[in-house]
């Protein structure tokens, strides 16, 4: 599923956090957002599924369309957008009085969506498949989420993320909490999960936005008052080898702030 | 430098000990209270005292019976008012007033919290004196009854579980509740599945100190519910006595056998110090049992 995003400005109450943003993010790739802190590539990601309004005094204008939808036309109801989209995030968060599976199939429950037993099951395993966490949790689905390893719960949650199925897979710094071994499969998940999803990736880790992803999108702000803008996008290779912009050069070489 | 590091660690063990000596300061009363209603409390408590009223009894005999049933229905039903008004204010002020930008609610909010602090702060007899005043006014001033004292009870009750389950409420990771907003779920269902769930343990025990608060509640029951030696199950009309009452009672209107008005003030205060502690002995039981319950349905499925 493409995402086109056209002139989008974000804002938290009178401060701007991203300024005027026209990009198209391609289906089935992993596209990177990267830039120094406050730049406003988290604020734009949690843009694409209407999660920045949750914060009191936020604001948005712009569009933002999934292949032709546009999420913030009048009528596009929040909830139901962030049920097409999934999101995970900076740190692992499955919800402690749930269990394995009963985490995997979250969304169903908290959206009052009923499944069978044979759904609920098949759910569970093809989400946890899909996150590469089923063999290490197969005979542990009603052991507490919280009692896995940190790697393993942000699997678990990028698995309950998966298990609505949604097209776009929203990643906020996924493996800024994890060690380097978590933070390998979570990169390798990123591979597979790339043939079936559209995944846009916030991280601080340019190595890592090297490794994981086709596409890269370079955030920057002249002022902390003026709000994030678009300095260049492309694909990885011509981002990290042979970038357009002094700026974009400057910050990949470590030459910034 | 010797002598310096010498005096130092004089005066860490000085500092200790004083802090320990505070320690044992602190519980000496209290095991005293709890020993002395024990072994006087223990004379008076047989069979009688569990299954009679006063009713007709001027010296020794009797029981406590009305007491009991008396402060188990006040106290229910002060739990079942001051409860959901006490937790819907509290999920109101963490999960919606917490998230507004409008100046009304915001006001709104900040009043609710300044009037709960005064609330909190008022002596329960004023709660009583209040309550007394509202039945003067619509049911005549010689009415009284059990549910009268239960709303004067809930007064003093809200604020104190108010404050502390919205402590609770605060307490809830954000994060949670970010991951279930992000799954396409709607507020309340964030609330009722992941917020509410996750606190459980502490909103029991939010429950629990409001109940420990009133259950020893005397002055605005004296009030509202007033004294009386019978057996009344009627919440809505006649006197209805607790067990503190009861107590102050028999302490204070000594028949002739004064003897057996103290051992019987002794007995219903050790019956009101053991309900406390069952009390809590009881929400620890329900949580872990919540918590074995939920395991075993998981190993079921």
């Amino acid at each position: 599923m493409t995402i086109k995003i056209e002139n989008l400005n974000a804002y938290y109450g009178a401060l701007q956090a991203v300024a005027d943003v026209s990009l198209t993010i391609q289906e089935c790739a992993v596209t990177a957002l990267i830039g120094a802190s406050g730049c406003g590539k988290s604020t734009l990601l949690r843009c694409i599924n209407r999660m920045h309004e949750i914060i009191p005094g936020a604001l948005v204008s712009g569009v933002v369309r999934l292949n032709e939808t546009n999420l913030y036309e009048p009528q596009a109801d929040p909830v139901a957008v962030r049920a097409r989209v999934g999101m995970v995030f900076q740190r692992p968060n499955p919800f402690p009085t749930m269990s394995i599976a009963e985490n995997v199939l979250a969304g169903f429950r908290l959206r009052g969506e009923r499944l069978s037993k044979t759904e609920s099951q098949e759910t569970v395993e093809h989400a946890l498949s899909a996150a590469n966490l089923w063999s290490e949790v197969k005979d542990r689905l009603k052991s507490p989420g919280t009692g896995l390893s940190g790697g393993q719960q942000q699997r678990l949650c990028i698995a309950r993320a998966l298990a609505s199925r949604p097209d776009v897979l929203l990643m906020d710094e996924p493996c800024s909490a994890l060690d380097p071994a978590s933070t390998g499969a979570i990169e390798e998940l990123l591979g597979e999960l790339r043939l079936a999803h559209t995944v846009v990736i916030v991280t601080h880790n340019l190595s890592q936005a090297m490794r994981v992803a086709d596409q890269v999108a370079f955030m920057a702000t002249t002022s902390a008052a003026n709000g994030g803008h678009l300095v260049e996008y492309g694909s990885s290779t011509q981002m990290f080898d042979h970038p357009a912009q002094s700026a974009t050069q400057d910050y990949i070489a470590g030459r910034f702030g | 430098m010797l002598h310096i590091a010498k005096r130092r660690t004089v005066a860490d063990r000085v500092f200790t000990g004083g802090l320990i000596a505070c320690g044992v300061l602190a519980i000496v009363p209290l095991i005293s209270v709890v020993w002395t209603t024990l072994s006087r409390g223990s004379e008076r408590l047989d069979i009688d005292f569990f299954t009679q009223s006063m009713r007709g009894i001027t010296g020794a005999g009797g029981g406590a019976l009305h007491a009991i049933m008396g402060t188990l229905l006040i106290t229910a039903s002060a739990t079942l008012i001051a409860v959901p008004i006490a937790f819907g204010t509290a999920l109101w002020l963490t999960e919606y007033a917490a998230s507004t930008t409008s100046p009304a609610v915001k006001a709104l909010a900040r009043t609710v919290r300044g009037v709960i602090d005064v609330l909190a702060g008022i002596p329960s007899i004023v709660a009583g004196l209040f309550m007394y005043a509202v039945i003067a006014l619509t049911l005549g001033p010689g009415y009284r009854s059990g549910f009268a004292g239960a709303v004067a009870l809930a007064l003093i009750m809200i604020p104190v579980v108010e404050r502390s389950g919205e402590e609770v409420l605060a307490r809830v990771p954000a994060e949670l509740k970010e991951a279930g907003l992000a799954l396409g779920a709607p507020q309340w269902s964030v609330i009722l599945r992941v917020v509410l769930p996750t606190a459980l343990p502490g909103l029991v025990s939010a429950l629990l100190l409001g109940i420990s608060r009133i259950i020893g509640e005397t002055a605005p029951l004296l009030l509202v519910a007033g004294f009386t030696d019978s057996m009344n199950y009627n919440l809505s009309a006649g006197r209805m006595i607790s067990l503190p009452v009861y107590v102050y009672s028999q302490w204070q209107n000594k028949g002739v056998d004064a003897q057996a008005y103290d051992a019987r003030a002794w007995s219903a205060a050790l019956v009101l110090l053991a309900g406390v502690l069952l009390l809590h002995g009881l929400a620890g039981l329900v949580i872990r049992l919540q918590r074995q319950n939920r395991q075993v349905r998981r190993a079921r499925r």
